[in-house]
């Protein structure tokens, strides 16, 4: 029984089953990183390239340790410093590292559908480690994952996605697995940093974050891109802070206490304050964690060298 | 189909091997019992409950997933998904006893050893299998208990059944 597709490009496309089957297989590698030997020799006759046209600390270093954790043979690759400047399109690049038989893919890239594309052109499996503002499947899966070894089976549970939704990947793959997973969700944030129509997802949209709070299990807060906003859509950090950030006197004020979780890098003082990044509430440090054997397990479960019969 | 074992013989088979462990491991001071998942652990739970009824002592049980240690895990085209291991104690110095059903071509046992040492470093390993498949060895790996040995051909299916799974405790030749 293994997976139903051969690359991970986006939750949109995996089944419910799918996610019960990486996380049944994450649930052994958790317990293989608690081990004094941290590693099985599963991917032993595999090299997996990481291609990372965007920056990125905590997703590489999760997928260079996974790699290491299955005994995969590992290259990395940066656009920054690469031919890359020199104007060479993305099928040559990846076709010049494939020739050098490279059997997986984990790729990078500011362009969103970037990985789809690829998947048209090359037979290596490839796994999406972020495309733009449109999905990042590993990590909504290890946060789905956080999520249900603190609450059990997510069905009828809420889940309230608080921040810059609109220039958020990590927000739709959240959203695709949540729901797939049976979780209701609400996003919440000011109105310019989300998008028109995401009701249409079946999403409620919240404008007042302690309401959101108020009425949720679990609040994802997610990072001001202000990389990705090339107009301004609120006036200052400051202000944004204080009218949309998560303070602990906010959490205080609930009758309930709520998970919190962050996918990281954090703002301190903007979209979330220390005090509750670094409270017994914030299951932030757990999610890191639970990244290596969720990516572990979608490795490890698109590993097959055999072609899937389509 | 051809029946190897029947109900009342599996039951004296299973009593017999308990009663070698106990033989040559008296008071079972350091000694645990690890099965193989996934069909491993049918029969290491009916020994470790003769064992615990037989001895009045809880010796330590656990149980291991060996599916990222084989050496067939790109063989097909569809890839294993692991089941748990639960090995709840420290196997460091101890004996252990592994326990399988069938034992054919001793890649399995292969595996699981590679497996245990990366858990710690047992004082002695010893295998008991409730069928050994002679002649079809691909390894150089021996039981050290033996419920039934049998000669079979590769094209052979050993069925080992179990009444909490299969409705019925049986073990049979396809």
């Amino acid at each position: 029984m293994s997976l139903s597709v051969k690359h991970l490009l986006g939750i949109k496309e995996i089944t419910t089953q799918d996610i019960q089957t990486i996380f049944r297989t994450a649930d052994n590698f958790k317990q293989v990183l608690q081990r004094p030997i941290k590693k099985v020799p599963a991917l032993r006759d595999t090299t997996i390239a990481n291609i990372f046209f965007e920056n990125s600390t905590r997703t590489r270093i999760s997928f260079e340790l996974a790699e290491k954790r299955l005994s995969a043979d590992t290259i990395n690759f940066s656009a920054s410093g690469s031919s890359v400047s020199k104007g060479e399109t993305l099928i040559d690049t990846v076709h010049n590292i494939l020739a050098m038989k490279v059997d997986m893919v984990v790729m990078r890239h500011s362009a969103s559908g970037a990985p789809w594309f690829l998947s048209n052109h090359i037979d290596a499996s490839i796994i999406n480690a972020g495309d733009g503002t449109n999905e990042h499947p590993t990590q909504a899966l290890l946060d789905a994952f956080s999520m249900r070894e603190k609450l059990g089976d997510l069905s009828g549970k809420r889940i309230a996605i608080i921040g810059d939704i609109m220039h958020s990947r990590v927000a739709l793959s959240n959203i695709f697995c949540l729901q797939k997973l049976g979780a209701e969700v609400t996003v919440a944030g000011p109105p310019t940093l989300i998008p028109k129509h995401i009701e249409s997802l079946g999403v409620k949209v919240q404008y007042d974050v302690k309401k959101a709070l108020q009425w949720c299990d679990v609040a994802n807060v997610l990072r001001i891109q202000l990389e990705r906003q090339n107009k301004p859509l609120f006036s200052t950090l400051r202000e944004y802070a204080l009218f949309y950030g998560v303070n602990k006197q906010m959490l205080d004020s609930l009758e309930k206490e709520i998970i919190i979780m962050h996918p990281g890098p954090i703002n301190r003082g903007v979209e979330i304050n220390s005090d509750v990044a670094d409270s017994k509430q914030s299951i932030i440090l757990d999610q890191v964690e639970n990244g290596v054997a969720i990516r572990m397990a979608v490795l490890y479960l698109l590993s097959s060298k055999a072609e899937v019969i389509e | 189909m051809k029946t190897l074992l029947d109900h009342t013989q599996l039951h004296i088979t299973l009593q017999r091997l308990a009663h070698q462990l106990i033989e040559f491991h008296a008071d079972f001071k350091d000694t645990v019992i690890i099965g193989l998942q996934p069909r491993g652990i049918w029969f290491s739970d009916r020994i470790v409950a003769i064992l615990r009824e037989q001895t009045g002592t809880k010796i330590p049980y656990g149980k291991l997933d060996i599916t990222f240690y084989r050496d067939d895990v790109h063989a097909s085209n569809k890839i294993m998904v692991p089941t748990p291991t639960d090995v709840p104690f420290d196997i460091e110095g101890k004996k252990v006893v592994l326990i399988d059903d069938v034992l054919h071509t001793g890649r399995t046992i292969r595996a699981a050893m590679d497996a245990l040492l990366d858990i710690g470093r047992p004082g002695s390993v010893e295998l008991m299998v409730l069928i050994d498949r002679s002649f079809s060895r691909e390894l150089p790996i021996q039981p050290d208990y033996t419920g039934q040995m049998v000669d079979t051909i590769i094209t052979q299916k050993v069925k080992v059944n179990w009444m909490e799974k299969e409705g019925s405790d049986e073990v049979i030749l396809i």
